[in-house]
This record gives structure tokens, C-alpha cells and sequence, in this order.
């Protein structure tokens, strides 16, 4: 077995949000053919909230659910993956990853390419399997879901075993729904070098990996550039990142030839970092990541080496995300601008908390002035902005299970045009529906991840999706 | 000691992230010189007191010195994080820079302002 293991492996960064750049993979694709081993490519495009979002399109019609964005990701590059035998690794499946691996071999189809291998995993959605109740009892730092009746979404993060099997069965293209960020990476890794499920350094090289990788163009110079200190050459065009991974753990950090950013130590040190918490212990699925002992070594233009990961054993719990309705938050602005601005805005601001205190006392009501303090108040402080703005944008916002109170405020806001200040213009208003968010710690025992190997003909794989939720009717797991 | 006081931003690199109503603030010397310094003078307690606005509950400095770089950990100065935020700044991803105006004290001048212009083309 050991004589087809792989030394080297090759892993692109292809998008880091839902949101992100649908063009990063282009190039990232292009310099992937060039290397010598096996290649990958991933996709990151589900943050917190994005599958609980998902999992609301998927009741509205049985056919989506996946990420809207899926055509233009990999739509693209997918001649070129199929034939330079690039692999596909995305969680882009969402709420729906069986609906997305169909949308690819559409896709494949309409460019007249050959039938793709793709695989889905799936045993992330807890529908069905833990009530709302037992949800509520495995809740870590809060008592969101105490109260709920319906839970929208749970979803528990998988771990890379799923993907490796099916990268082992033969996949060309791996869907997945929620998985740990990291494993879209791992997985791969411990498919090409047959790493085991208890080699604890390495499986924490590979989850480093993928922390790297798991935020596109984060480690290339996006969301890096604080002119003059910081400078990002070519911001328009940034290349996304590649990692080339040893057998050993040690891996470099690069980006293809001829695009826009920068690897370096500062780029990778900042992204080592992000979104971590005890630097000794970063639980993943699959193992608890140690960097306080990673070096980090500048080793030629836009190469970065990255060594000495260490690992765990992986944590007795699997984390999960659990999205409960959140009411709606309302938001509405208005502006006042030119001579004695200020002292109108702040007319305007007291005006509407008196009304609301009289007509929705219960309704927290937050006043922010755009442009001269916003991000930076709090719901608790007034904005207190100097007398000389000439420019102010008032925003108020409120967020409750009571639609009438909130669009109340609303209302109030626009009221100002006739009843307001003198000068008042530009009133914009929203009501958006929100999605309140718990972690939840599940005992493996209750999660059942499974690959399926999809037929050739798509109509055997989408099953008839009925409206489902884990509601607390659903129980019956434990 | 004969030090200039500088902000933060002037030697060092920040980037927040959030998980729920918890901010995460990685702090990284341009200059591994500067250690030293950071570590004296940027403490939790400091921390905390340039976020009193938003009443941190717990703040948290992990130390990485092979990296030359900090992890501060912020509990609760989310206003309920992104989900619950009634604020623009829901994930808190701007607050990097409110660490980054912190004043400080130095011996070691910074090195030139544009970093990593080594391999910039």
C-alpha cells in the first residue's frame, strides 16, 4: 500500500464564503495542473448562518438549498478539473448536497463532459435525530434554544473520515453539507497519504492546512491592505492560496504565478490565528490542533513554509449549530446634512425614543449616527457626535418576536419626513427576518455520517424532499 | 529608558474574528523586537479597558512567542454576536483597530513602514 502513497500533495483555497470571488478558482486551477501529485481543489462557502438560510430555501422549494453561487464556482473550471484530474471538495451541498451534486452533472452534461463521479456526504442534519429539547440540553453558553418550539436548522460538523472514503472510492467531486472547515482539507490529505485516524500529529498538520486554506484569499493578502503599513499589490486581481503538503505534516503556503497579493510571514501568521481561541487547543472533529509550537518561514517569493502542528486526541463531543427563529430585526435611516445637521439628527433621535417609549416600552431601540459613531456605540450609550457634522445619517434599529412593535419603529422613522426636524430626506426602511444561533455539544453516539456514490442518472438521486424539521415532535434519537 | 510612545497600528498587525458573542483579536508584531514590549504593556487588563464600552466579561491573552504574536479573547462584547447584534458590526470584525489605537511604548525604532515589501513586485 505504502508504494502508492503519495510525498506531495497539492490543495487550492478556492473560495472562503458563500459570498466570496466566483472567479479565484481559474488560476487556482491552472497552476493545480502543473503539479507534480495529487491536486485538489476546495470550496469553504458555509458560514453559521448560511445553512440555516439554506435549510429555509430548501422548505420554500425541495430542489435548492444548495449554495446559489454553485454554476459560477464551479462551472468554470470543471473541463479542466475533470480532465487534469483535479478533485472537488466542497461544502456548497448546504441543506441539499444531494440537489448540488445534481446540479453538477448538469452542468457537466450541458458542456458536453464526461460523466463526473460524485459523491455527497451527509448525517450532518440532526433533524429527526436529538427533539428540540434534547438540543437545548447539550446547549454550550446560552439558553437560546430553551424557549424554542421549532428548530429550522441543526446541523453537527462532520469530520474528514467521510470525505477520505469517498476521495478512496474514487470520487472526481465530493459535496458535502456542514463539515468542519478544516476537513475539506484533511480529508484529502488522509486519502492521498493514508494518514490514520490516530495519527494525531498529522491529522493536525492537515486541520492546519485547512485553517489555512478555509478563508480563500485571508491568507494571500485579502482582508489584509492598511495603506501605507501594510501594502497588497494588485487587490483587484488576488491569487488564492495553494497548500503543498509532505507526507510528514510540513507544508508550503503559496499562490499561482501572475496574480495579485502576497504570502508571507505577516499573511499567514494573521490567518493562523483567525478565528481561534486557546492556541493550545483548536477543537476540530478529527483532533485538538496545537500551533504554539508552528514555525513560520519565508522561503522564497510568495512561499511560505509552516511546520510543527501538533495534535490530540480528538474531542468526545461533535459541535453542532442550532438556528431557531429570531423574530425580525428592523432598521430604518434617515438623513440630515449641511448647517446645524447635528443638532437636527439628535432632535430626530430623541423624538423617536419618546415616542417608542410610550407606544412599544418593551422594544430596545438603538440609535446609530452613520459616519460619525456607529460601529463603534453600543445599544446601551446614545450617539454622542460633534456639533460641526454636516453629514449625518441616523439609523434605528430593533429586533423581536413582535413584528408590530418593530415595524412600528419603522413607521415612526418614516413619519419624520412630515412631523421630523426641518431637512430630513432619504428615508430607507427593512424588515429582515432573523435567525437566532446556539452551539451545541452532541456524544458521537447520536451522529451517523455516510458517503453515497451517486448513479449516472440524476433522477435516482433526488429523492422527493418532503417539508421537514426537527421540531420537538421529532424526537426519538436518545 | 528613553522610549516613544507609538499606536499599535504603527508596529503590529491585528485581525478579529467572532464565534457567537466571543471576539477573538490576533495581534502580531511587524517586528519580533517588539515583543517584549507588547507583552509588558498590552495586558488583558489594558485590553479590556479599551473595550469597557462594550463590558467584556472575561478577557484573555494566549502568548505566542515563536510567532511574536497574541491571542486575545473577549467574552461577551458582541452585543449577542452576529445573530442578535442590533449594531452594523454584528461580527465585530472591525474592533481589531480599536486594539490597534492602543498607545505603547518602544526602544527599538519600527522597521520601514511598508512590510513585506521583500517579495511585493
Amino acid at each position: 500500500m505504502a508504494d502508492r502513497m503519495a510525498t506531495r500533495v497539492a490543495i487550492g483555497g478556492a473560495a472562503g464564503f458563500a459570498g466570496d470571488r466566483t472567479d479565484a478558482a481559474g488560476p487556482l486551477v491552472k497552476a493545480l495542473a502543473q503539479f507534480a501529485g495529487p491536486r485538489f481543489l476546495m470550496f469553504e462557502t458555509l458560514a453559521e448562518r448560511t445553512l440555516a438560510l439554506s435549510q429555509l430555501e430548501r422548505r420554500r422549494d425541495p430542489q435548492t438549498g444548495f449554495n446559489p453561487a454553485l454554476d459560477r464556482f464551479v462551472g468554470p473550471v470543471l473541463a479542466t478539473c475533470l480532465r487534469e484530474r483535479i478533485r472537488i471538495i466542497g461544502n456548497f451541498g448546504a441543506a441539499n448536497p444531494r440537489a448540488a451534486a445534481a446540479r453538477i452533472l448538469a452542468l457537466a452534461q450541458v458542456q458536453g463532459l464526461p460523466v463526473p463521479r460524485i459523491a455527497v456526504v451527509e448525517g450532518d442534519d440532526l433533524a429527526g435525530v436529538l427533539s428540540a429539547q434534547q438540543l437545548a440540553a447539550r446547549e454550550t453558553g446560552g439558553a437560546i434554544l430553551h424557549d424554542a418550539s421549532e428548530i429550522i436548522a441543526a446541523n453537527v460538523y462532520l469530520g474528514a473520515g467521510e470525505i477520505a472514503q469517498a476521495l478512496n472510492e474514487g470520487a472526481d467531486i465530493v459535496v458535502t453539507g456542514r463539515v468542519a472547515d478544516s476537513a475539506l482539507a484533511l480529508g484529502p490529505l488522509m486519502h492521498a497519504f493514508g494518514w490514520r485516524a490516530d495519527d494525531w500529529d498529522r491529522l493536525a498538520a492537515g486541520t492546519l492546512a485547512g485553517h489555512l486554506l478555509e478563508c480563500g484569499s485571508q491568507v494571500t493578502g485579502g482582508y489584509f491592505a492598511d495603506p501605507p503599513y501594510k501594502a497588497v499589490p494588485e487587490m483587484a486581481e488576488l491569487g488564492y492560496p495553494i497548500a503543498e503538503i509532505e507526507a510528514g505534516g510540513g507544508m508550503v503556503i503559496t499562490k499561482p504565478a501572475g496574480t495579485g497579493g502576497r504570502v508571507d510571514r505577516a499573511t499567514v501568521i494573521e490567518q493562523l490565528l483567525y478565528e481561534i481561541h486557546d492556541p493550545a487547543a483548536y477543537l476540530a472533529p478529527d483532533v485538538v490542533l496545537d500551533v504554539t509550537d508552528v514555525a513560520v518561514e519565508e522561503i522564497g517569493p510568495d512561499r511560505v513554509r509552516v511546520t510543527g502542528a501538533r495534535g490530540r486526541p480528538a474531542p468526545p463531543t461533535l459541535k453542532a449549530t442550532v438556528c431557531v427563529d429570531g423574530g425580525v430585526l428592523g432598521e430604518a435611516e434617515i438623513s440630515y446634512a449641511g448647517a446645524n445637521a447635528a443638532a437636527r439628527a439628535r432632535l430626530a433621535a430623541a423624538t423617536i425614543q419618546e415616542r417608542m417609549r410610550s407606544r412599544a416600552p418593551d422594544l430596545v431601540v438603538r440609535t446609530d449616527a452613520i459616519g460619525v459613531v456607529s460601529v463603534l456605540g453600543s445599544n446601551a450609550s446614545a450617539p454622542d457626535w460633534p456639533a460641526e457634522a454636516r453629514d449625518v445619517r441616523l439609523r434605528f434599529a430593533a429586533q423581536s418576536h413582535d413584528s408590530v412593535a418593530v415595524e412600528r419603529l419603522l413607521d415612526e422613522v418614516e413619519a419624520l419626513y412630515c412631523a421630523g426636524p426641518a431637512g430630513g430626506s432619504g428615508v430607507r426602511r427593512r424588515l429582515t427576518p432573523r435567525l437566532a444561533s446556539a452551539s451545541c455539544l452532541i456524544e458521537r453516539t447520536f451522529v451517523s455520517p455516510r458517503v453515497t456514490m451517486l448513479e449516472h442518472d440524476p433522477e435516482k438521486w433526488v429523492p422527493v424532499f418532503g417539508k421537514r424539521s426537527c421540531s420537538n415532535k421529532a424526537g426519538g434519537g436518545a | 529608558m528613553s522610549g516613544r510612545t507609538v499606536r499599535l497600528y504603527e508596529i503590529a498587525n491585528a485581525r478579529s474574528g467572532d464565534k457567537g458573542n466571543r471576539l477573538n483579536i490576533a495581534l502580531v508584531c511587524r517586528d519580533p523586537a517588539h515583543y517584549a514590549a507588547i507583552a509588558r504593556q498590552v495586558t488583558a487588563e489594558r485590553v479590556a479597558a479599551a473595550f469597557a464600552g462594550r463590558k467584556p466579561s472575561r478577557v484573555v491573552r494566549y502568548d505566542l512567542p515563536k510567532l511574536a504574536a497574541f491571542n486575545f479573547v473577549l467574552d461577551d462584547v458582541l452585543e449577542g454576536g452576529v445573530n442578535a447584534s442590533l449594531g452594523l458590526d454584528g461580527h465585530g470584525k472591525s474592533l481589531s483597530y480599536v486594539l490597534l489605537d492602543i498607545p505603547v511604548e518602544i526602544v527599538n525604532e519600527p522597521r520601514a513602514a511598508v512590510v513585506g515589501a521583500v517579495h511585493a513586485t
